[in-house]
């Protein structure tokens, strides 16, 4: 499949390697190219430098052709309009966005996103650790 | 009429302000503490602390009554993401979003929120308009219609000047509503009107012929 993923932070960068891993094509895209640090070395994808925000980033990613968009920036909004972009401007398959806000992400899924909040996730993950 | 305002920035502040004027009942939401200080020093408590795309906080604006939002904070993301939780939670009628990057205009549109306002296009529009022999400036779009209100300075050496709109044919779709005169002012325009150099002429014309209307007033296209 091939995959673009936007922002490459510890989750983006993790994701992308175990696609990768798999045989997939991996496109990987963020504002700061410092951020690629975190690829491994052996990384066979692309990674791109750009606001996914912008159409034309967007479509040097190859978003026309690829089959998933996951957003995986630090901000719940960019998440959420790159993915409504890639959704409704280009027609993507399959099209996940993360959410850290529980009440947002519970919107945007009703608005018909693939969504995913690390929060909710985290915070029960936390509380079974607890016990009791 | 109750409008809620996101984003306490300069075109926040203003809008707020312009608003109070005419006595509207307003809530500016600003999330970051010392700009809010600012604001609320200012204003007063019309303006409350909060991130306008949190449901929590605009709920505690009171968004479920209000009439309007309008998200002009500096990032597009943002803005989006204030109206469609306006939209979609509170069922606020009308949405109104400032945006930087006018291509995304479209997605705005698609994705439901009523009006989009681009600073980029407004600004180029108005640098344009004082630029020597303006082309056909873009004044308005009306919204549904799939019309634009545009307007065309004459330039002096137009094979228009000193002809009366009823001696050359216009395009269909497009009607001249407006002639402004550098020394009689804005007048309407009737069959008779002589057109002069430097006169504004303001029409309501379809996009497609938009440019040809333009030609032809510009002296580019013979008028026939």
């Amino acid at each position: 499949m091939r995959i673009i993923i936007m922002g490459c932070g510890r989750v983006g960068a993790e994701l992308a390697r175990l696609l990768d891993a798999e045989g997939h094509e991996v496109v990987i895209l963020d504002l700061d190219s410092y951020s690629f640090r975190r690829l491994p070395r052996n990384f066979k994808g692309t990674a791109l430098v750009g606001n996914g925000l912008d159409e034309e980033i967007l479509r040097k990613a190859g978003i026309e052709k690829t089959d998933v968009f996951v957003s995986v920036t630090q901000g719940d909004n960019r998440n959420v309009m790159a993915a409504q972009m890639a959704k409704h401007i280009f027609n993507v398959p399959q099209v996940i966005c993360r959410i850290y806000d529980p009440i947002r992400e519970e919107m945007y899924r009703e608005l018909g996103l693939k969504t995913i909040s690390p929060t909710i996730i985290g915070a029960k993950a936390l509380k079974e650790l607890i016990g009791g | 009429m109750y409008i809620i305002v996101v984003g306490g920035g300069e075109v926040g502040y203003h809008l707020a302000k312009a608003l109070l004027n005419e006595e509207q009942e307003v809530t500016l939401l600003e999330k970051e503490a010392s700009r809010y200080a600012v604001l609320a020093e200012e204003l007063g408590e019309v303006v409350v602390r909060g991130d306008g795309c949190e449901a929590r906080i605009l709920e505690e604006a009171g968004a479920g009554r209000a009439d309007v939002l309008v998200a002009v904070t500096g990032d597009d993301e943002d803005n989006l993401v204030a109206c469609q939780v306006a939209k979609h939670r509170f069922h606020v009628a009308h949405t109104i979003a400032r945006i930087k990057n006018p291509r995304h205009k479209v997605l705005f549109e698609k994705l439901g929120i009523d009006v989009t306002v681009s600073s980029t296009d407004l600004i180029l529009a108005h640098i344009e308009h004082e630029l020597p022999s303006p082309p056909l400036i873009p004044l308005l779009e009306l919204k549904g219609k799939g019309l634009e209100v545009i307007g065309v300075k004459i330039p002096p050496d137009s094979a228009v000047v000193g002809k009366r709109l009823g001696e050359f044919k216009l395009p269909a779709k497009c009607l001249v509503c407006l002639i402004i005169s550098k020394d009689r002012g804005p007048q309407l325009p009737s069959m008779n009107v002589a057109l002069e150099a430097e006169d504004e002429v303001v029409a309501v014309a379809d996009p497609q012929v938009a440019e040809e209307l333009s030609a032809i007033l510009l002296g580019r296209m013979p008028p026939s």
